[in-house]
Protein backbone atom coordinates (compact mmCIF):
# COMPACT_ATOMS: atom_id res chain seq x y z
CA UNK A 1 0.00 0.00 0.00
CA UNK A 2 1.16 3.16 -0.86
CA UNK A 3 0.59 6.48 1.34
CA UNK A 4 1.87 10.11 0.36
CA UNK A 5 3.47 11.26 -2.82
CA UNK A 6 4.42 14.47 -3.08
CA UNK A 7 5.91 16.16 -6.06
CA UNK A 8 8.94 18.37 -6.18
CA UNK A 9 8.48 22.22 -6.83
CA UNK A 10 10.06 22.59 -10.53
CA UNK A 11 9.92 26.14 -9.32
CA UNK A 12 13.47 25.08 -8.17
CA UNK A 13 14.86 23.59 -10.80
CA UNK A 14 14.32 26.20 -13.50
CA UNK A 15 13.51 22.94 -16.37
CA UNK A 16 10.74 20.41 -16.62
CA UNK A 17 12.58 17.95 -17.78
CA UNK A 18 11.11 14.57 -16.67
CA UNK A 19 13.18 12.28 -14.66
CA UNK A 20 15.72 9.98 -16.58
CA UNK A 21 14.25 6.37 -15.38
CA UNK A 22 17.72 5.27 -15.84
CA UNK A 23 19.03 6.68 -13.12
CA UNK A 24 15.83 6.58 -11.26
CA UNK A 25 15.93 2.81 -11.73
CA UNK A 26 19.80 2.26 -10.51
CA UNK A 27 18.47 0.38 -7.16
CA UNK A 28 16.11 -2.24 -9.40
CA UNK A 29 19.20 -2.33 -11.80
CA UNK A 30 21.70 -3.49 -9.12
CA UNK A 31 20.09 -7.16 -9.87
CA UNK A 32 22.73 -8.21 -12.23
CA UNK A 33 20.84 -11.39 -13.34
CA UNK A 34 24.06 -13.26 -14.58
CA UNK A 35 26.20 -13.17 -11.90
CA UNK A 36 24.81 -14.64 -9.57
CA UNK A 37 23.31 -17.90 -11.13
CA UNK A 38 23.02 -20.32 -8.30
CA UNK A 39 22.47 -17.90 -5.65
CA UNK A 40 18.66 -18.58 -5.53
CA UNK A 41 16.38 -16.19 -5.03
CA UNK A 42 16.69 -12.97 -2.09
CA UNK A 43 13.04 -12.02 -2.07
CA UNK A 44 13.63 -9.55 0.30
CA UNK A 45 15.90 -7.29 -2.07
CA UNK A 46 13.60 -8.02 -4.57
CA UNK A 47 16.05 -10.04 -6.73
CA UNK A 48 15.10 -11.90 -10.18
CA UNK A 49 11.84 -9.99 -9.65
CA UNK A 50 10.72 -7.96 -12.74
CA UNK A 51 7.66 -5.82 -13.79
CA UNK A 52 6.14 -4.41 -17.12
CA UNK A 53 8.35 -2.04 -19.07
CA UNK A 54 11.69 -3.01 -16.86
CA UNK A 55 15.04 -3.13 -19.05
CA UNK A 56 16.47 -6.74 -17.96
CA UNK A 57 19.38 -7.15 -20.04
CA UNK A 58 20.97 -6.34 -23.79
CA UNK A 59 19.73 -7.89 -26.60
CA UNK A 60 23.40 -8.61 -28.13
CA UNK A 61 24.24 -11.36 -25.18
CA UNK A 62 20.98 -12.87 -24.66
CA UNK A 63 18.16 -13.95 -26.68
CA UNK A 64 14.38 -13.15 -25.07
CA UNK A 65 11.72 -15.59 -24.38
CA UNK A 66 8.38 -15.34 -23.44
CA UNK A 67 7.16 -12.23 -21.42
CA UNK A 68 10.17 -10.00 -23.06
CA UNK A 69 10.31 -7.74 -25.86
CA UNK A 70 13.22 -6.09 -27.43
CA UNK A 71 13.22 -2.48 -27.72
CA UNK A 72 16.20 -0.16 -28.78
CA UNK A 73 18.56 -3.44 -28.44
CA UNK A 74 17.22 -3.98 -25.04
CA UNK A 75 15.12 -6.78 -23.74
CA UNK A 76 12.64 -5.60 -21.47
CA UNK A 77 10.06 -7.44 -19.18
CA UNK A 78 6.38 -7.33 -20.29
CA UNK A 79 4.75 -9.04 -17.18
CA UNK A 80 5.26 -9.11 -13.85
CA UNK A 81 7.32 -11.95 -12.52
CA UNK A 82 10.04 -13.59 -12.28
CA UNK A 83 12.66 -13.54 -14.26
CA UNK A 84 14.47 -17.22 -15.49
CA UNK A 85 17.38 -18.16 -17.57
CA UNK A 86 18.41 -20.82 -19.49
CA UNK A 87 21.85 -20.35 -21.40
CA UNK A 88 21.62 -17.51 -23.59
CA UNK A 89 17.36 -17.49 -23.42
CA UNK A 90 16.41 -14.66 -21.03
CA UNK A 91 12.28 -15.18 -19.99
CA UNK A 92 10.11 -13.71 -17.55
CA UNK A 93 7.53 -16.15 -15.90
CA UNK A 94 4.48 -14.64 -15.12
CA UNK A 95 3.42 -14.76 -11.52
CA UNK A 96 -0.74 -14.73 -12.42
CA UNK A 97 -1.60 -15.48 -15.70
CA UNK A 98 -3.60 -17.61 -18.02
CA UNK A 99 -3.09 -21.57 -18.37
CA UNK A 100 -0.19 -22.08 -21.12
CA UNK A 101 -1.01 -25.53 -22.77
CA UNK A 102 1.72 -27.86 -23.34
CA UNK A 103 1.46 -30.67 -25.41
CA UNK A 104 0.81 -33.93 -22.92
CA UNK A 105 -0.79 -31.84 -20.63
CA UNK A 106 -3.75 -33.14 -18.23
CA UNK A 107 -6.49 -31.18 -17.86
CA UNK A 108 -9.63 -30.45 -16.78
CA UNK A 109 -12.17 -28.60 -18.58
CA UNK A 110 -15.96 -27.66 -19.48
CA UNK A 111 -17.79 -27.80 -22.66
CA UNK A 112 -18.83 -24.72 -23.66
CA UNK A 113 -20.16 -25.24 -27.42
CA UNK A 114 -21.24 -28.38 -29.73
CA UNK A 115 -20.23 -27.94 -33.02
CA UNK A 116 -20.08 -30.05 -36.36
CA UNK A 117 -17.74 -33.05 -35.23
CA UNK A 118 -16.17 -30.98 -32.40
CA UNK A 119 -16.70 -29.69 -29.07
CA UNK A 120 -15.09 -26.80 -27.44
CA UNK A 121 -13.92 -26.77 -23.93
CA UNK A 122 -13.07 -23.93 -21.17
CA UNK A 123 -9.87 -24.98 -20.44
CA UNK A 124 -9.47 -21.53 -18.41
CA UNK A 125 -6.68 -21.20 -21.58
CA UNK A 126 -6.52 -17.92 -23.54
CA UNK A 127 -8.98 -19.63 -25.77
CA UNK A 128 -11.16 -22.36 -25.78
CA UNK A 129 -9.80 -25.42 -26.29
CA UNK A 130 -11.13 -28.08 -28.83
CA UNK A 131 -12.00 -31.79 -28.65
CA UNK A 132 -12.47 -33.29 -31.95
CA UNK A 133 -15.23 -36.32 -31.75
CA UNK A 134 -12.27 -38.48 -34.29
CA UNK A 135 -10.55 -38.06 -30.47
CA UNK A 136 -12.78 -39.76 -28.38
CA UNK A 137 -13.03 -43.08 -26.98
CA UNK A 138 -16.19 -43.95 -29.09
CA UNK A 139 -18.42 -46.89 -27.54
CA UNK A 140 -18.40 -50.12 -28.61
CA UNK A 141 -14.73 -50.73 -29.40
CA UNK A 142 -11.08 -48.68 -28.86
CA UNK A 143 -10.67 -49.28 -32.31
CA UNK A 144 -13.96 -48.49 -34.20
CA UNK A 145 -14.40 -46.15 -37.33
CA UNK A 146 -16.74 -42.68 -36.30
CA UNK A 147 -19.60 -42.91 -37.81
CA UNK A 148 -22.18 -40.83 -39.26
CA UNK A 149 -24.29 -41.98 -36.50
CA UNK A 150 -22.28 -40.71 -33.96
CA UNK A 151 -22.07 -36.97 -35.56
CA UNK A 152 -25.46 -36.93 -35.18
CA UNK A 153 -25.83 -37.81 -32.19
CA UNK A 154 -22.97 -35.74 -30.93
CA UNK A 155 -24.71 -34.63 -27.87
CA UNK A 156 -24.98 -38.40 -26.22
CA UNK A 157 -21.03 -38.39 -25.62
CA UNK A 158 -20.76 -34.49 -24.15
CA UNK A 159 -23.12 -32.00 -23.70
CA UNK A 160 -23.06 -28.04 -22.94
CA UNK A 161 -21.84 -27.62 -19.49
CA UNK A 162 -20.50 -31.71 -19.01
CA UNK A 163 -17.19 -31.84 -17.46
CA UNK A 164 -14.32 -33.55 -18.64
CA UNK A 165 -10.96 -34.83 -18.21
CA UNK A 166 -8.21 -34.68 -21.19
CA UNK A 167 -4.86 -34.59 -22.31
CA UNK A 168 -3.20 -31.94 -24.92
CA UNK A 169 -2.83 -33.77 -27.95
CA UNK A 170 -1.55 -30.69 -30.43
CA UNK A 171 -2.16 -27.17 -31.28
CA UNK A 172 -3.32 -25.73 -34.55
CA UNK A 173 -1.55 -23.09 -36.39
CA UNK A 174 -3.37 -20.48 -34.61
CA UNK A 175 -2.47 -21.38 -31.06
CA UNK A 176 -5.79 -23.25 -29.94
CA UNK A 177 -5.02 -26.17 -28.16
CA UNK A 178 -6.32 -29.77 -29.16
CA UNK A 179 -7.68 -32.66 -26.88
CA UNK A 180 -8.08 -35.88 -26.42
CA UNK A 181 -9.81 -38.53 -24.55
CA UNK A 182 -9.00 -41.55 -26.13
CA UNK A 183 -7.60 -43.47 -22.93
CA UNK A 184 -9.35 -45.40 -20.12
CA UNK A 185 -8.38 -42.80 -17.83
CA UNK A 186 -10.09 -40.04 -19.53
CA UNK A 187 -13.57 -38.71 -20.18
CA UNK A 188 -16.82 -37.42 -18.48
CA UNK A 189 -16.24 -36.69 -14.65
CA UNK A 190 -19.42 -37.48 -12.48
CA UNK A 191 -19.48 -38.07 -8.23
CA UNK A 192 -17.96 -34.86 -7.42
CA UNK A 193 -17.09 -31.23 -7.19
CA UNK A 194 -14.49 -28.44 -9.28
CA UNK A 195 -12.46 -26.13 -7.50
CA UNK A 196 -10.19 -23.87 -9.92
CA UNK A 197 -7.08 -22.46 -8.46
CA UNK A 198 -4.64 -20.10 -9.94
CA UNK A 199 -2.64 -22.13 -12.67
CA UNK A 200 0.97 -21.57 -11.87
CA UNK A 201 -0.17 -23.29 -8.04
CA UNK A 202 0.10 -26.52 -10.06
CA UNK A 203 3.01 -28.15 -10.76
CA UNK A 204 3.64 -31.27 -12.67
CA UNK A 205 3.64 -34.37 -10.91
CA UNK A 206 4.23 -37.99 -11.87
CA UNK A 207 0.62 -38.54 -11.24
CA UNK A 208 -2.28 -35.87 -11.65
CA UNK A 209 -4.36 -38.63 -10.16
CA UNK A 210 -4.26 -38.60 -6.70
CA UNK A 211 -6.33 -41.02 -4.50
CA UNK A 212 -6.25 -39.26 -0.64
CA UNK A 213 -7.02 -42.22 2.21
CA UNK A 214 -10.27 -40.26 2.97
CA UNK A 215 -12.36 -42.07 -0.10
CA UNK A 216 -11.73 -39.24 -1.95
CA UNK A 217 -10.13 -38.97 -5.68
CA UNK A 218 -8.32 -35.83 -7.34
CA UNK A 219 -7.62 -34.55 -10.56
CA UNK A 220 -5.47 -32.22 -10.99
CA UNK A 221 -5.74 -30.66 -14.39
CA UNK A 222 -2.54 -28.54 -15.02
CA UNK A 223 -4.79 -25.70 -15.84
CA UNK A 224 -5.75 -24.82 -12.48
CA UNK A 225 -9.24 -27.03 -12.57
CA UNK A 226 -9.07 -29.68 -9.55
CA UNK A 227 -11.68 -31.86 -10.08
CA UNK A 228 -12.52 -33.96 -6.33
CA UNK A 229 -14.83 -37.16 -6.51
CA UNK A 230 -15.75 -40.28 -4.75
CA UNK A 231 -13.40 -42.50 -4.75
CA UNK A 232 -13.60 -45.29 -7.57
CA UNK A 233 -12.02 -48.96 -7.22
CA UNK A 234 -9.55 -48.81 -9.74
CA UNK A 235 -10.45 -52.42 -10.49
CA UNK A 236 -13.83 -51.41 -10.94
CA UNK A 237 -13.54 -48.44 -13.21
CA UNK A 238 -16.50 -48.41 -16.00
CA UNK A 239 -15.00 -49.84 -19.49
CA UNK A 240 -12.33 -52.08 -18.02
CA UNK A 241 -13.55 -54.85 -20.32
CA UNK A 242 -15.90 -53.10 -23.39
CA UNK A 243 -17.20 -49.47 -23.30
CA UNK A 244 -20.50 -49.02 -23.39
CA UNK A 245 -22.36 -45.76 -23.65
CA UNK A 246 -23.83 -45.41 -21.00
CA UNK A 247 -21.28 -45.89 -18.59
CA UNK A 248 -18.30 -43.66 -20.01
CA UNK A 249 -20.84 -41.18 -21.09
CA UNK A 250 -23.26 -41.44 -18.41
CA UNK A 251 -24.96 -37.98 -16.59
CA UNK A 252 -25.79 -40.11 -13.54
CA UNK A 253 -24.40 -39.78 -10.37
CA UNK A 254 -23.74 -42.62 -8.06
CA UNK A 255 -24.97 -42.53 -4.83
CA UNK A 256 -22.61 -40.91 -2.53
CA UNK A 257 -22.86 -41.45 1.31
CA UNK A 258 -22.55 -38.57 3.75
CA UNK A 259 -19.28 -39.41 5.03
CA UNK A 260 -17.68 -39.05 1.55
CA UNK A 261 -19.47 -36.08 0.78
CA UNK A 262 -18.01 -34.09 4.34
CA UNK A 263 -14.94 -35.34 2.99
CA UNK A 264 -14.81 -33.84 -0.87
CA UNK A 265 -16.59 -30.76 0.81
CA UNK A 266 -13.57 -30.63 2.89
CA UNK A 267 -10.69 -31.57 0.53
CA UNK A 268 -12.54 -28.59 -1.37
CA UNK A 269 -12.17 -26.05 1.32
CA UNK A 270 -9.13 -27.12 1.97
CA UNK A 271 -8.05 -26.36 -1.77
CA UNK A 272 -9.75 -23.21 -1.72
CA UNK A 273 -8.15 -22.20 1.60
CA UNK A 274 -4.54 -23.26 0.48
CA UNK A 275 -4.94 -21.42 -3.26
CA UNK A 276 -6.12 -18.12 -1.63
CA UNK A 277 -2.53 -18.04 0.38
CA UNK A 278 -0.98 -19.04 -2.88
CA UNK A 279 0.38 -22.66 -1.66
CA UNK A 280 1.38 -24.86 -4.66
CA UNK A 281 -0.58 -27.75 -4.15
CA UNK A 282 0.93 -31.21 -4.23
CA UNK A 283 -0.73 -34.39 -2.83
CA UNK A 284 1.85 -34.49 -0.05
CA UNK A 285 0.35 -30.99 1.13
CA UNK A 286 -3.18 -31.61 0.56
CA UNK A 287 -2.83 -35.00 2.75
CA UNK A 288 -0.87 -33.25 5.24
CA UNK A 289 -3.85 -30.32 5.36
CA UNK A 290 -6.47 -33.04 5.58
CA UNK A 291 -4.62 -34.69 8.43
CA UNK A 292 -4.54 -31.36 10.61
CA UNK A 293 -8.27 -30.76 9.75
CA UNK A 294 -9.06 -34.17 11.31
CA UNK A 295 -6.29 -33.92 14.22
CA UNK A 296 -8.39 -30.22 14.95
CA UNK A 297 -11.56 -31.87 14.38
CA UNK A 298 -12.53 -28.59 12.20
CA UNK A 299 -15.81 -28.66 10.70
CA UNK A 300 -15.85 -28.66 7.14
CA UNK A 301 -17.85 -25.06 7.01
CA UNK A 302 -15.29 -23.44 9.62
CA UNK A 303 -12.53 -24.29 7.46
CA UNK A 304 -12.66 -20.77 5.65
CA UNK A 305 -12.28 -19.19 8.43
CA UNK A 306 -9.84 -16.37 8.99
CA UNK A 307 -7.96 -18.08 11.84
CA UNK A 308 -8.37 -21.22 11.12
CA UNK A 309 -6.79 -20.46 7.46
CA UNK A 310 -4.28 -18.98 8.96
CA UNK A 311 -3.35 -22.03 11.33
CA UNK A 312 -3.56 -24.25 8.99
CA UNK A 313 -1.10 -22.28 6.29
CA UNK A 314 1.29 -21.98 9.48
CA UNK A 315 1.41 -25.60 10.27
CA UNK A 316 1.55 -26.49 6.32
CA UNK A 317 4.45 -24.16 6.11
CA UNK A 318 6.21 -25.33 8.77
CA UNK A 319 5.98 -29.18 8.70
CA UNK A 320 7.85 -31.21 5.82
CA UNK B 1 -16.55 33.31 -12.90
CA UNK B 2 -15.20 33.63 -9.80
CA UNK B 3 -16.03 31.06 -7.03
CA UNK B 4 -16.35 31.61 -3.44
CA UNK B 5 -13.87 29.26 -2.93
CA UNK B 6 -10.11 30.56 -3.73
CA UNK B 7 -8.72 28.01 -5.98
CA UNK B 8 -5.14 29.04 -5.29
CA UNK B 9 -4.63 30.86 -1.93
CA UNK B 10 -2.16 33.58 -1.23
CA UNK B 11 0.16 31.80 0.75
CA UNK B 12 0.32 28.91 -2.37
CA UNK B 13 -2.00 26.42 -0.92
CA UNK B 14 -5.08 24.94 -2.46
CA UNK B 15 -8.39 24.54 -1.37
CA UNK B 16 -7.59 21.09 0.00
CA UNK B 17 -4.51 22.23 1.77
CA UNK B 18 -2.10 21.00 -1.19
CA UNK B 19 0.87 23.05 -3.10
CA UNK B 20 0.40 23.50 -6.80
CA UNK B 21 2.14 20.46 -7.45
CA UNK B 22 1.73 18.06 -4.69
CA UNK B 23 -0.28 14.68 -5.53
CA UNK B 24 -2.95 13.12 -3.60
CA UNK B 25 -1.91 10.01 -1.43
CA UNK B 26 -2.73 6.87 -3.62
CA UNK B 27 -3.56 3.88 -2.35
CA UNK B 28 -3.46 0.71 -3.93
CA UNK B 29 -5.17 -2.70 -3.35
CA UNK B 30 -4.46 -5.39 -5.51
CA UNK B 31 -5.88 -8.32 -3.81
CA UNK B 32 -8.05 -10.74 -5.31
CA UNK B 33 -11.34 -9.99 -6.13
CA UNK B 34 -14.11 -12.96 -7.04
CA UNK B 35 -12.96 -14.80 -10.27
CA UNK B 36 -11.21 -11.76 -12.07
CA UNK B 37 -7.73 -12.89 -13.47
CA UNK B 38 -6.20 -9.43 -12.08
CA UNK B 39 -8.01 -6.54 -10.02
CA UNK B 40 -7.43 -3.79 -8.22
CA UNK B 41 -9.24 -1.00 -6.36
CA UNK B 42 -6.62 2.52 -6.32
CA UNK B 43 -7.71 5.70 -4.69
CA UNK B 44 -6.58 9.35 -5.59
CA UNK B 45 -7.54 11.12 -2.70
CA UNK B 46 -11.16 11.06 -2.27
CA UNK B 47 -11.81 9.50 -6.12
CA UNK B 48 -11.86 5.71 -5.84
CA UNK B 49 -12.24 3.17 -8.90
CA UNK B 50 -12.41 -0.64 -8.98
CA UNK B 51 -10.69 -2.02 -12.10
CA UNK B 52 -11.09 -6.05 -12.95
CA UNK B 53 -9.73 -7.95 -15.65
CA UNK B 54 -10.84 -10.90 -17.31
CA UNK B 55 -8.65 -12.46 -20.15
CA UNK B 56 -7.15 -13.04 -22.73
CA UNK B 57 -10.03 -15.18 -23.08
CA UNK B 58 -12.62 -16.75 -25.63
CA UNK B 59 -14.49 -13.96 -27.12
CA UNK B 60 -18.49 -13.89 -26.08
CA UNK B 61 -19.43 -12.73 -29.39
CA UNK B 62 -17.30 -14.47 -32.35
CA UNK B 63 -17.97 -11.33 -34.58
CA UNK B 64 -15.74 -9.27 -32.43
CA UNK B 65 -12.57 -11.85 -32.58
CA UNK B 66 -9.81 -10.74 -34.19
CA UNK B 67 -7.96 -12.90 -36.70
CA UNK B 68 -4.38 -11.88 -35.90
CA UNK B 69 -4.66 -9.78 -32.27
CA UNK B 70 -6.75 -9.90 -28.86
CA UNK B 71 -9.67 -8.09 -28.79
CA UNK B 72 -10.18 -5.64 -26.03
CA UNK B 73 -13.20 -4.91 -24.46
CA UNK B 74 -13.71 -2.16 -21.82
CA UNK B 75 -17.16 -1.15 -19.90
CA UNK B 76 -17.42 1.40 -17.53
CA UNK B 77 -19.89 1.63 -14.73
CA UNK B 78 -20.51 4.84 -12.90
CA UNK B 79 -22.17 3.97 -9.41
CA UNK B 80 -25.03 6.49 -8.96
CA UNK B 81 -23.47 7.13 -5.44
CA UNK B 82 -20.52 8.47 -6.32
CA UNK B 83 -20.97 12.34 -6.57
CA UNK B 84 -22.33 14.55 -4.56
CA UNK B 85 -25.63 14.27 -6.22
CA UNK B 86 -27.03 10.47 -7.13
CA UNK B 87 -27.19 10.12 -10.82
CA UNK B 88 -28.11 6.83 -12.00
CA UNK B 89 -26.52 6.45 -15.38
CA UNK B 90 -28.22 4.11 -17.70
CA UNK B 91 -25.50 0.95 -19.55
CA UNK B 92 -25.80 3.06 -22.85
CA UNK B 93 -25.33 6.49 -22.01
CA UNK B 94 -23.33 8.38 -24.48
CA UNK B 95 -20.82 9.75 -21.96
CA UNK B 96 -19.58 6.83 -20.21
CA UNK B 97 -19.59 5.03 -23.31
CA UNK B 98 -17.27 7.44 -24.91
CA UNK B 99 -15.14 7.28 -21.60
CA UNK B 100 -14.57 3.52 -21.98
CA UNK B 101 -13.89 4.12 -25.89
CA UNK B 102 -10.67 6.63 -24.71
CA UNK B 103 -9.48 3.75 -21.87
CA UNK B 104 -9.35 1.40 -25.01
CA UNK B 105 -7.78 3.64 -27.08
CA UNK B 106 -5.02 4.25 -24.67
CA UNK B 107 -4.09 0.80 -24.02
CA UNK B 108 -4.35 0.09 -27.34
CA UNK B 109 -0.70 0.45 -28.02
CA UNK B 110 0.44 -0.56 -24.65
CA UNK B 111 -0.95 -4.26 -24.63
CA UNK B 112 0.89 -6.89 -26.40
CA UNK B 113 -1.97 -8.12 -28.38
CA UNK B 114 -0.82 -9.75 -31.52
CA UNK B 115 0.22 -12.41 -29.01
CA UNK B 116 -3.55 -13.91 -28.85
CA UNK B 117 -5.15 -13.76 -31.83
CA UNK B 118 -8.75 -14.41 -31.55
CA UNK B 119 -8.66 -14.00 -28.08
CA UNK B 120 -10.44 -11.02 -25.93
CA UNK B 121 -9.39 -9.24 -22.55
CA UNK B 122 -12.04 -7.84 -20.62
CA UNK B 123 -11.11 -4.54 -18.43
CA UNK B 124 -14.36 -4.10 -16.17
CA UNK B 125 -14.00 -0.67 -14.61
CA UNK B 126 -16.45 0.96 -11.44
CA UNK B 127 -16.53 4.35 -10.33
CA UNK B 128 -16.80 4.50 -6.54
CA UNK B 129 -16.00 7.35 -5.86
CA UNK B 130 -15.27 11.02 -7.95
CA UNK B 131 -13.71 13.66 -6.49
CA UNK B 132 -11.89 14.72 -9.70
CA UNK B 133 -9.33 13.13 -11.87
CA UNK B 134 -11.97 10.22 -12.60
CA UNK B 135 -9.81 9.40 -16.02
CA UNK B 136 -6.35 9.83 -14.77
CA UNK B 137 -8.11 6.89 -11.91
CA UNK B 138 -9.41 4.31 -14.30
CA UNK B 139 -6.08 4.64 -16.88
CA UNK B 140 -3.86 3.85 -13.81
CA UNK B 141 -6.38 1.22 -12.28
CA UNK B 142 -6.47 -0.22 -15.61
CA UNK B 143 -3.01 -0.64 -16.09
CA UNK B 144 -2.25 -2.29 -12.35
CA UNK B 145 -5.21 -4.52 -13.22
CA UNK B 146 -3.52 -5.52 -16.18
CA UNK B 147 -0.33 -6.41 -14.59
CA UNK B 148 -1.65 -8.36 -12.32
CA UNK B 149 -3.61 -10.13 -14.64
CA UNK B 150 -0.25 -11.23 -16.48
CA UNK B 151 -1.16 -9.66 -19.35
CA UNK B 152 2.15 -8.31 -21.72
CA UNK B 153 2.56 -4.65 -21.69
CA UNK B 154 4.84 -2.70 -23.26
CA UNK B 155 5.34 -0.51 -20.19
CA UNK B 156 3.00 0.75 -17.18
CA UNK B 157 0.28 3.85 -18.87
CA UNK B 158 0.36 6.48 -16.09
CA UNK B 159 -1.87 9.15 -16.53
CA UNK B 160 -2.47 12.45 -14.63
CA UNK B 161 -4.30 15.30 -15.14
CA UNK B 162 -3.13 19.00 -14.68
CA UNK B 163 -4.67 22.33 -14.79
CA UNK B 164 -4.21 25.96 -14.89
CA UNK B 165 -5.54 28.52 -12.84
CA UNK B 166 -4.49 32.17 -14.19
CA UNK B 167 -1.08 31.72 -14.94
CA UNK B 168 0.18 28.55 -11.97
CA UNK B 169 -0.21 25.50 -13.06
CA UNK B 170 -1.76 22.95 -10.75
CA UNK B 171 -1.41 19.08 -10.69
CA UNK B 172 -4.02 16.14 -10.05
CA UNK B 173 -6.90 18.36 -9.84
CA UNK B 174 -10.40 17.95 -7.24
CA UNK B 175 -13.86 18.55 -8.82
CA UNK B 176 -13.70 22.01 -7.22
CA UNK B 177 -11.00 22.65 -9.37
CA UNK B 178 -11.94 20.77 -12.04
CA UNK B 179 -14.96 22.67 -12.34
CA UNK B 180 -13.39 26.46 -12.10
CA UNK B 181 -10.12 25.98 -14.14
CA UNK B 182 -9.20 24.57 -17.65
CA UNK B 183 -7.58 21.50 -17.30
CA UNK B 184 -6.15 18.13 -19.74
CA UNK B 185 -5.45 14.64 -18.65
CA UNK B 186 -1.97 12.88 -19.87
CA UNK B 187 -1.67 9.36 -19.75
CA UNK B 188 2.13 8.24 -20.41
CA UNK B 189 4.38 5.71 -21.01
CA UNK B 190 7.73 6.09 -18.59
CA UNK B 191 10.28 4.33 -20.28
CA UNK B 192 9.91 5.44 -23.60
CA UNK B 193 7.80 9.00 -22.76
CA UNK B 194 5.12 8.16 -25.14
CA UNK B 195 2.13 9.67 -24.44
CA UNK B 196 -1.02 7.03 -25.33
CA UNK B 197 -3.86 9.77 -24.42
CA UNK B 198 -4.00 13.80 -24.28
CA UNK B 199 -7.31 14.71 -24.13
CA UNK B 200 -9.19 18.22 -23.22
CA UNK B 201 -12.79 18.92 -22.02
CA UNK B 202 -11.79 22.85 -21.48
CA UNK B 203 -10.22 25.47 -23.75
CA UNK B 204 -6.66 25.90 -22.26
CA UNK B 205 -4.33 28.84 -23.93
CA UNK B 206 -1.80 27.89 -26.35
CA UNK B 207 0.91 29.44 -23.99
CA UNK B 208 0.10 27.60 -21.50
CA UNK B 209 -0.21 23.90 -22.81
CA UNK B 210 3.31 23.51 -22.82
CA UNK B 211 3.90 23.76 -19.13
CA UNK B 212 1.11 21.89 -17.97
CA UNK B 213 1.97 19.22 -20.53
CA UNK B 214 5.97 18.74 -19.63
CA UNK B 215 4.56 19.23 -15.41
CA UNK B 216 2.08 16.05 -16.08
CA UNK B 217 4.50 13.95 -17.84
CA UNK B 218 7.35 14.40 -15.13
CA UNK B 219 4.39 13.78 -12.72
CA UNK B 220 4.01 10.53 -14.72
CA UNK B 221 7.27 9.05 -13.72
CA UNK B 222 6.37 9.83 -9.69
CA UNK B 223 3.04 7.61 -10.36
CA UNK B 224 4.73 5.14 -11.95
CA UNK B 225 7.35 4.70 -9.32
CA UNK B 226 4.37 3.92 -7.10
CA UNK B 227 2.68 1.76 -8.81
CA UNK B 228 5.51 -0.05 -10.18
CA UNK B 229 6.28 -0.62 -6.46
CA UNK B 230 3.03 -2.14 -5.73
CA UNK B 231 3.42 -4.63 -8.44
CA UNK B 232 6.58 -5.68 -7.11
CA UNK B 233 5.41 -5.93 -3.62
CA UNK B 234 2.38 -8.11 -4.78
CA UNK B 235 5.00 -10.19 -6.78
CA UNK B 236 7.50 -10.40 -4.03
CA UNK B 237 4.47 -12.13 -1.48
CA UNK B 238 3.16 -14.01 -4.01
CA UNK B 239 6.73 -15.43 -4.96
CA UNK B 240 7.62 -16.10 -0.91
CA UNK B 241 4.14 -17.64 -0.31
CA UNK B 242 4.91 -20.51 -3.41
CA UNK B 243 8.25 -21.08 -2.01
CA UNK B 244 7.27 -21.52 1.78
CA UNK B 245 5.43 -24.62 1.05
CA UNK B 246 7.02 -28.02 0.51
CA UNK B 247 7.22 -29.85 -2.34
CA UNK B 248 5.98 -32.91 -3.62
CA UNK B 249 8.29 -36.02 -3.01
CA UNK B 250 11.06 -35.84 -5.49
CA UNK B 251 10.86 -31.74 -6.67
CA UNK B 252 13.44 -30.06 -5.44
CA UNK B 253 13.17 -26.14 -4.49
CA UNK B 254 17.03 -24.75 -3.53
CA UNK B 255 15.34 -21.95 -1.89
CA UNK B 256 13.34 -24.16 0.20
CA UNK B 257 16.07 -26.52 1.24
CA UNK B 258 18.54 -23.80 1.72
CA UNK B 259 15.87 -22.27 4.62
CA UNK B 260 15.77 -25.47 6.04
CA UNK B 261 19.24 -25.47 6.52
CA UNK B 262 19.71 -22.25 8.57
CA UNK B 263 17.09 -23.24 11.03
Amino acid sequence: MVTFTSFPNPKDSFSYAPPKFSTEDKNDMDIDVYEDDDDGEDFDSGTKLTCPGEPITSSHAYMRGHGTFIDQETVISSVAGTIERVNKLVSVRAIRTRYNAEVGDLIVGRITEVQPRRWKVDANSRQDAVLMLSSINLPGGVQRRKLESDELQIRQFFEEGDLLVAEVQSFFADGTMSLHTRSLTYGKLRNGQLVCVPPILIRRLKSHFVSLPCNVDLILGLNGYIWVSKHINQNRRPGEEGLDAESVYSNQNEAIDAPTRMAISRVTNLIKVLASHFVPLSDVILLEAYEWAIENDVEVKDLTQTDVCEALILTVGTKG
Amino acid sequence: MASRVEILNDGGFRSDGRKQYELRDIIIDLSQQGSADGSVVLSHGLTQVSASVFGPREAKMRSQTLHDRANINVEVTIAPFSMGERRKRSRNDKRVLDFASTIKATFEPAIQTSLYPRSQVDIYINVLQQDGGVLQACINATTLALAAAGIPLLDFVCAVTGGVQSASPLLDLTTLEENDIPHLTVAMMPRTGNITLLTMETRLHVDRFEEIFQLATSAGHVLHREMKAAIKDRTRTLVAAMSVAPKAVGEKDPVYSERMDDS
